[in-house]
């Protein structure tokens, strides 16, 4: 059983530099472990405190996991699974002209 | 606070090189969603170093200090760019009210480490600031923007 798990190029130093690898398993969370024992770390960068980290887009074909069930979310043959950091920031907090 | 920040060299070994056309459409964009963060993205050919194709995208934040890419709008956009064999040459965002610095929040986020990093200040009705940056591995290096 095969699914195709597209990397970012951020992550390719855990494939070797690959853009796709393959790996098993009935759910995404089954599937990255799958991947943790051929890439070592690249799980960690992926999932925190057993979720899903927020700024880490992970979609199963054409849906962002999110809207499924996340680490939950089942998987099969034949899928394929993208990840994408996420694109974000900001000039966050505004600085005030003020006593703080 | 004097933010120590402002007064980075500009580094002489990258530099932006940018279109007119495409400048004034990243300032033209910042300017019509003040005061909500603008953002988006300049698609080239991978390895090129040449912005092309100009790719705003929707804040999903809509925040005057925040921004983010809508996660299904940059599935679409990044499978487009790797079919037509792009990468992200340039990813722009504008501050509404500070400085065209990235921020703590910016540096940290940042994860396309072959992209240019332009920020945008539409703090001044009148004048858009208009800068580049690397932003590698956490360390942030200003680049000259050069008007092609």
């Amino acid at each position: 059983m095969a699914i195709e798990v597209r990397i970012p190029t951020i992550l390719r130093t855990y494939t070797d530099g690959a853009k796709a690898v393959e790996g098993t398993g009935t759910t995404l969370d089954q599937l990255f472990k799958d991947l943790e024992t051929r890439h070592p770390g690249l799980e960690a960068r992926l999932i925190d405190d057993g979720a899903l980290r927020r700024f880490v887009n992970v979609y199963l074909n054409d849906e962002d996991v999110r809207f499924l069930d996340g680490l939950s979310t089942a998987v099969k043959d034949g899928d394929a699974v993208t990840i994408l950091p996420a694109v974000a920031g900001g000039a966050g907090r505004a600085r005030t002209a003020s006593f703080s | 606070m004097i933010s120590a920040r402002s007064g980075a060299t500009v580094n002489n070994e990258t530099v932006l090189s940018i279109t007119e056309a495409l400048y004034s459409q990243i300032v033209a964009h910042a300017r019509k969603d003040h005061p909500d963060e603008a953002c988006g993205v300049i698609a080239g050919p991978v390895g090129s170093d040449r912005p092309e194709r100009f790719i705003p995208m929707e804040n999903a934040e809509r925040s005057p200090t925040f921004y983010r890419f809508d996660s299904a709008e940059q599935l679409r956009v990044w499978r487009e760019m790797d079919v037509r064999d792009e990468e992200p040459v340039v990813i722009y965002h504008s501050h509404t009210a500070t400085e065209a610095y990235p921020s703590r929040t910016d540096i940290s986020y940042a994860s396309e480490p072959d992209a240019h990093y332009v920020l945008v200040s539409t703090r001044d009705p009148d004048t858009a600031e208009f800068r580049s940056f690397r932003i590698l591995d956490g360390e942030v290096t200003e680049e000259e923007v050069g008007i092609i």
